[in-house]
């Protein structure tokens, strides 16, 4: 099997998984809205404050949610030596990456439209230039998914994952926090085509770390 | 013919824990061996080290033609492994699990739905993971080797947790092994149980192996009891 | 042959480390002098300038001693020159530089509330030390979990080449980001092209000094390192030992990693 198709078998199992037990709609998406609500409370709802920062707000609830479908799409491999079934199963690391990372990427997606909607709702913010908001979103999630497997696997054995994957993974993400916020506002009060450029970095990051993730990986797996 | 697994005085660590301290293991082509020993003595790790799951830490192994000390990976898609955990997900469904499993190793789907008809789990084909008693799991772990078509079996214990008809499926498992001249090394405290299987018996102790007892008998017939003098 | 128990193996002789040790204790008391006395005080900032002649070489050594740390992994993971020596090099690196950063970010500070008036600026290269300050915190975090020491110099090496990765991007867009948001270039606390003279002077003794500094504790920072895994070397010997004679040792008596 190529690559590609062992890739599609993992997301395939990740993703039938999620659709049975609906952790991204039963608990990740409450969670993603009650913080932004909790950011009402906390900034005032006075229109003009929230709506400048919406954006913001918007990508550091993303940042806060990927942590949590991060530690999911692993906490299924503890179960029952998964881990090792992966290991034993003759698939390659670098095609179980891009499997969770497609899986994790696809729920993290799903998470962000909706979550939009709560942004639009609560924050009346209005988004006027799609294109280069949509790429944005799209590429600054890739790059978060793929480090997030990254860094999920890295810290899979270890006792103290839970607390261990945000030190780490933060600090590493901070450029797509900046990138996407970035071209976020640029689509929706700026110039669009400020945008264009937060969008061609928040795309290098995504290649590069689907690169890094497609190499460690494996290696980083077998010693989970 | 080329020893399916040669070990000479491996030495594996479970953290810094000597947990084989120097076996020496031959097993041939079409063997079926008995690993015993009390609990600690090291089956588990022996049996995860011959898999490659565990790194060599001194001495030589090689299974299958591929050297420990080097590749700990390319022999796993020629084994099947039946630990402890099925490695199953338990918001999947028996037949989804095992097709999985399957398709990951390389194999179809109808190995996969040939491996459910032989241990008849048919019936639970639908049923979540999650839901299934230890036996029922055990048996989905023998399914899941038993797709494969390994050239080496490895079984840890596969008798806890099995009642008397998942025990006829594990003897089916293992005649049928050895009738196709598939390897099998089994650690087990059922000593009873696996004896009329096996044709070499090593002990463990303090993680290293000691003797071989003599080759059994031709087996018996799979399915009868084993008489046992007192 | 072998070393008396009191002191491991470095990466140096120890009359060589010791040279540097004076090298780089004569070369901070020449930084004092020169950077308190000899040098005349900035004409805008007054003396808190002079804060400079320690901010910028600890800056320096923060990013040096993190390259050290990338290199070193990078060896330790190529398969022709992997040895745990540039394992322990980087971990020793990276503890240096965690200070470094810390020390750097502090002195900005520092010097940032006389002249500034704030205790910290949004400024591109602070905050870029400050992400840099993070991944290394994160680094050592790892490093601390137990582990066989080949799995933990596996993990800490890649987790410190996607660190490295990362910094330039970081580096970049944090830099973009604050040029568009330029609001004034007094908030620059970095050499400007009139340093000169004695400034330049004291600037660059305090380069050499931490530098020589860097060198020799990496060095008394690696020995240390040597020395415990001697130690848990000979632990293990002494567990099979006594495993061969059937001992009563167990996994959770010799204590299991993670």
């Amino acid at each position: 099997m190529s690559v590609f198709q062992e890739a599609a078998l993992v997301a395939g199992k990740d993703l039938r998984i999620e659709a049975r037990a609906r952790v991204i709609s039963q608990q990740i998406l409450p969670f993603g809205l009650i913080v932004l609500l909790l950011f009402a409370f906390a900034l005032d709802p006075d229109r003009g404050v929230l709506q400048r920062v919406a954006p913001g707000l918007f990508w550091i609830t993303v940042l806060l949610a990927s942590l949590l479908g991060v530690s999911r799409a692993f906490s299924v491999e503890a179960e029952n030596g998964a881990r090792d079934g992966l290991r034993l199963s003759g698939l390659d690391g670098s095609s179980i990456f891009l499997g969770k990372a497609v899986a994790l990427a696809v729920e993290l997606l799903v998470f962000e439209a909706l979550l939009t909607v709560g942004v639009v709702v609560l924050f009346d913010v209005r988004l006027a230039s799609l294109p280069a908001l949509v790429l944005g979103t799209i590429a600054a999630t890739v790059g978060l998914a793929a480090a997030g497997t990254l860094y999920g696997v890295l810290a899979a054995g270890i006792r103290a994952r839970e607390t261990l994957v945000p030190v780490l993974l933060l600090p590493i993400v901070a450029p797509v926090l900046l990138g996407a916020t970035r071209a976020w506002e640029a689509s929706i009060d700026g110039v669009p085509g400020d945008a264009w450029p937060w969008v061609a970095l928040l795309g290098i990051f995504a290649v590069l770390f689907v690169g890094i993730g497609m190499l460690a990986f494996g290696p980083l797996l077998e010693e989970s | 013919m080329p020893l399916v697994v040669r070990l000479r005085s491996a030495v594996c660590l479970l953290g810094r824990f000597p947990a084989l301290a120097g076996v020496d293991l031959d097993v041939a082509p079409g063997e079926t061996v008995l690993l015993s020993g009390g609990n600690g003595a090291g089956k588990t790790t022996l049996l995860r080290l011959v898999a490659g799951l565990l790194p060599l830490h001194q001495g030589d192994g090689e299974v299958l033609g591929t050297d420990l000390s080097r590749d700990r990976r390319s022999h796993r898609r020629r084994i099947g492994f039946v630990g402890q955990d099925t490695g199953c997900y338990d918001d999947l469904t028996v037949r989804e699990n095992l097709r999985f499993a399957t398709k990951a190793a390389g194999a179809s789907t109808e190995a996969a739905d040939e491996a459910l008809a032989a241990l008849e789990l048919e019936r639970l084909a639908d049923v979540h993971h999650g839901k299934l008693s230890t036996g029922q799991r055990r048996r989905l772990g023998l399914a899941i080797a038993f797709a494969r078509h390994p050239d080496l079996f490895l079984l840890d214990e596969p008798h806890a947790g099995l009642d008397a008809p998942g025990r006829a499926y594990l003897d089916r498992v293992l005649a049928r092994a050895a009738q196709e001249g598939r390897s099998v090394l089994i650690a087990s405290h059922e000593l009873e149980l696996v004896r009329p299987f096996a044709t070499r018996e090593v002990v463990l102790t303090n993680g290293q192996a000691h003797g071989a007892l003599p080759v059994a008998p031709e087996p018996a017939a799979a399915l009868e009891p084993v008489e046992t003098t007192p | 042959m072998s070393e008396p128990v009191s002191m491991g193996e470095g990466l140096m002789s120890p009359v060589v480390r010791r040279v540097f040790g004076v090298l780089a204790l004569f070369a901070l008391a020449a930084l004092v002098v020169v950077g308190l006395f000899v040098a005349p005080p900035d004409e805008v900032q007054g003396d808190a300038q002079r804060l400079m002649y320690i901010h910028v070489p600890a800056a320096w050594l923060a990013y040096l001693a993190f390259g050290v740390t990338a290199v070193s992994s990078a060896l330790y993971l190529w398969p022709r020159t992997r040895s745990f020596v540039w394992d322990r090099v980087a971990g020793a690196s990276a503890e240096l530089g965690v200070i470094f950063t810390g020390l750097t970010l502090l002195l900005g500070s520092m010097w940032g509330r006389p002249v500034w008036g704030v205790w910290w600026a949004w400024d591109a290269r602070l905050v870029t030390t400050a992400v840099l300050f993070f991944l290394y915190l994160g680094y050592l975090a790892l490093r601390r979990v137990p582990a066989a020491l080949d799995v933990r110099a596996k993990r800490c090496a890649i987790a410190a080449m996607i660190a490295f990765v990362d910094v330039p991007i970081v580096h970049f867009s944090v830099t973009w980001w604050r040029t568009l948001h330029q609001k004034a270039t007094v908030f620059n606390p970095d050499l400007n092209a009139e340093i000169h003279g004695t400034m330049a002077l004291a600037l660059w003794i305090g380069v050499l000094a931490f530098t020589l500094l860097y060198v020799y504790l990496l060095d008394l920072r690696y020995r240390l390192e040597v020395i415990e895994e001697d130690r848990e070397e000979r632990e293990l010997e002494a567990a099979i030992a006594d495993r061969v004679q059937g001992g009563m040792a167990s996994p959770e008596t010799v204590g299991v990693g993670s």
